[in-house]
């Protein structure tokens, strides 16, 4: 088990925080008409990291779990409005564990957007081939994406035929859209145990996710607590006030606890198949709500100017609200936790 | 008692109306005056009801059915007026009050600046006396409903010279004199409420201080005594999405009321809800007996904005997904969204939870006080917000 990142992830992590320093631009999102940062895709696509688990075969990196950990910190911590999560992670994903070739490559290449679609939605036999029906309501990215991957009760099917309504979304950095599709022709993907492969693409978004909510919790602690030391109030930096100092170091304490939970849940990823469920359900649990409960913190210390549109921490905020939820309520993220624990030896 | 109740009842539900525009609002609010219902526990004299706090707490709780549109009049009605009746001259009781009651003019509090917000008493504003009348340079931030109001309620340094909480007045200004700026800020939901205003050479007269030269301090903590309570006792239940009666009918909706954690925490709700109402009503009834809240209205305003947050929390496990995506045609997932985009605010306006923890301690407890740096030094020798004083 290794819970430190060695001399590559770390150049890795400072490659990623360089270009995320000099290309990101969430306002663009935010404030503008773009849904996603294309400009930073684009570059994060051509230094690989768009396929960075994809084997080198099909156009990736071939890189670990671990490595893609560190990426995702980074885009957390930036709040870079990117479809990585959808793309990068949830499809691909889902590709690579079906052994897909076709789609795959421009996945890895960034010169598609992926989105998955993982329930509401039927596929039917028909003419030699496959049409799918349904509606999946809560599709992450689905507003960008140009290829779907959709789960049925048939198995996994391949399709860039939906219908796409995009929603409004509390996380202005990061869309959604419902996908209807009505005798939408689809390609199957075979495989023996669709059911194990939804297993593992929930397993490792749920680690990708807490990926990007540390990264997240690391920048409101790295801000607040940079704040707390220049801001006077009756005569004294606000951090010299045990109700803010401990506080932050509440904050810390989380914040050092969810990032070893996370690079274990990696490792596991990577190294320990077996032991990915259990450890992607502790990561994913802990995690999110302690994402918001900090967000939430941050926002607070800075007092009114955290509460204006221009300070970024309402963008912090909303994204750990929307992450908090993203794959399952707190209940359902401890629910599912108490399962994996049942089934432990 | 019922015959006030039923009267209330048949005039709101005959006289609400369905939009918040300003124009609306004015006309609303003086129709509720004319119907005898507004300043119902203020002194007849100056255009009150001269009622008791049973009469405001029926009110309350038929008016919770409703959206009032008179959110623009919170300033005045929860803080500036209290506050002028508690201090005013006789004049400015006359001149200010019944306009007040009747929405004819909207009123902001100009207290917090960029230096200066948890530590009002730090702030740099500078209040200059010019023979008769006094000369205000400076800038106040935050200030809600600023960029509609008629007047204001200000806070300013009168003398530099000695420690900061001695050398402050109350003025009330005219938020339409030459020498006032306003510019809005945007808040973290997009929408506008709150700004910024600018004072160059801004001339008050004589007659604008609002208690005692020098005594802005006293005054202020009147005003903020009124605020909390204000805020803690501020129930909008009817279109609130996190209200314990609106979070229910969202689980029925979502077919999640049987789910047993869903029931466990919508109870909880309930009851931290219900215990921060009832307290609200014993101080009612306690000031209407004569004990003043004074410091307990921090216990309002506190608990208040922790039940607004432990709102959001339940509000996530009802609605999931619903709470972070919905169609752009859903009004209810947009006014879900907003209240959890509003919740931060209750916890920093009109005083944040860390102080209010520090007022409960200190003044209601009698706890010692944290060592302070600044109590007894001249103002010009202090370091304040993340500047040093002008
Ligand atoms: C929506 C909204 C509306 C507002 N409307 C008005 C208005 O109409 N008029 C007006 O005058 N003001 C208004 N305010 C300003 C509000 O009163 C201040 O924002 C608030 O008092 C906090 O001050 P600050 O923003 O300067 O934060 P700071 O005082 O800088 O506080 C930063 C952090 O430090 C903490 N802190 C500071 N001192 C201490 C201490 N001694 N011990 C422990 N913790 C401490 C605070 O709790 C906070 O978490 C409004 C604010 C908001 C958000």
């Amino acid at each position: 088990m290794q819970l430190v990142l060695d001399d590559e992830q770390r150049q890795l992590r400072s490659a990623v925080r360089d270009l995320l320093a000099d290309h990101n631009d969430v306002r663009s999102v935010v404030d503008g008409d773009a849904r996603y940062d294309r400009g930073l895709w684009r570059r994060m696509a051509e230094l690989g990291l768009t396929g960075l688990v994809v084997p080198e075969e099909l156009g990736g990196a071939g890189a670990g779990h671990v490595e893609r950990c560190v990426v995702l910190e980074e885009l957390g911590r930036a709040l870079a409005a990117v479809p990585f999560l959808a793309s990068a992670v949830l499809a691909a994903d889902a590709l690579t564990a079906l052994g897909d070739t076709e789609v795959l490559p421009a996945l890895a290449a960034g010169e598609q957007v992926g989105a998955v679609a993982l329930s509401g939605v039927t596929a039917t036999e028909r003419d030699g081939g496959w049409v799918l029906d349904g509606c999946a309501p809560f599709v992450l990215s689905g507003d960008v994406a140009e290829v779907f991957v959709v789960h049925t009760p048939a198995g996994w099917f391949v399709t860039a035929e939906g219908h796409r309504r995009a929603l409004t979304t509390l996380d202005p950095t990061r869309g959604q859209a419902k996908l209807e599709f009505s005798a939408a022709p689809a390609r199957r993907l075979e495989h023996a145990d669709p059911g194990a492969v939804l297993e593992r693409v929930r397993d490792l978004a749920a680690v990708a996710l807490a990926a990007e909510q540390v990264g997240g919790i690391a920048k409101v602690l790295d801000t607040i607590v940079g704040y707390a030391k220049v801001r006077v109030q009756f005569g004294r930096a606000i951090g010299s006030y045990q109700a803010v100092k401990h506080a932050c170091a509440e904050l810390y304490s989380t914040s050092e606890r969810a990032g070893s939970l996370l690079r274990y849940a990696a490792w596991a990823a990577d190294h320990d198949p077996d032991a990915l469920p259990l450890a992607a359900a502790t990561a994913q649990a802990f995690t999110g709500p302690a994402y918001f409960r900090a967000a939430a913190t941050g926002l607070q210390l800075h007092g009114g100017i955290g509460y204006t549109w221009e300070h970024d921490a309402h963008l912090y905020y909303k994204r750990a609200k929307s992450s908090e939820l993203l794959f399952g309520t707190p209940a359902e993220q401890w629910a599912r936790l108490a399962d994996r624990l049942e089934r432990v030896p | 008692m019922t015959g006030f109740r039923e009267k209330v009842r048949a005039w709101l539900a005959a006289n609400v109306p369905g939009d918040e525009e300003l124009a609306t609002a004015k006309r609303f609010q003086a129709a509720l005056h004319d119907a005898g219902l507004a300043g119902i526990t203020w002194p007849t004299e100056y255009g009150g009801q001269g009622l008791t706090a049973a009469e405001q707490q029926i009110f309350d709780q038929e008016a919770a059915h409703y959206d009032l549109p008179t959110s623009v009049f919170r300033i005045g009605m929860g803080m500036c007026g209290p506050t002028i009746l508690d201090l005013g001259t006789a004049g400015q009781k006359a001149r200010y009050i019944r306009p007040l009651l009747r929405g004819e003019e909207i009123w902001c509090q100009l207290f917090s600046e960029p230096g200066a917000g948890s530590d009002v008493a730090s702030l740099q504003t500078r209040a200059v006396r010019d023979g008769d009348s006094w000369v205000v340079n400076g800038q106040k931030v935050w200030t809600t409903v600023a960029h509609l109001a008629d007047f204001g309620a200000l806070l300013a340094r009168t003398d530099p010279d000695v420690p900061k909480h001695q050398g402050l007045t109350m003025f009330l200004i005219d938020m339409h004199a030459p020498g006032v700026t306003v510019r809005p800020l945007t808040d973290m939901t997009g929408r506008a409420p709150f700004n910024e205003v600018y004072f160059a050479d801004l001339r008050l007269p004589a007659g604008a201080v609002l208690g005692q030269v020098g005594g802005g301090w006293p005054a202020a903590v009147t005003m903020l005594g009124h605020e909390r309570v204000s805020i803690g006792g501020f129930v909008r239940i009817r279109h609130d999405p996190l209200a314990h009666a609106n979070l229910a009918e969202t689980a029925r909706r979502y077919g999640r009321d049987r789910d047993p954690v869903v029931r466990v925490e919508l109870a909880k709700l309930y009851a931290a809800e219900r215990a921060l109402a009832l307290f609200n009503a014993r101080l009612r009834q306690e000031a209407e007996a004569g004990s003043p809240p004074g410091a307990r209205g921090s216990v309002a305003k506190l608990a208040g904005a922790q039940l607004r947050q432990q709102a959001v929390a339940v509000a996530g496990l009802i609605a999931g997904p619903h709470a972070i995506a919905w169609d752009p045609d859903d009004a209810a997932g947009d006014e879900l969204a907003l209240a959890i985009n509003q919740t931060p605010s209750s916890s920093i306006a009109g005083g944040t939870d860390q102080i209010q923890r520090t007022i409960i301690g200190d003044r209601i407890l009698g706890l010692p006080r944290e060592p302070v740096a600044d109590r007894d030094v001249p103002f010009r020798e202090l370091r304040v917000g993340t500047q040093r004083p002008a």
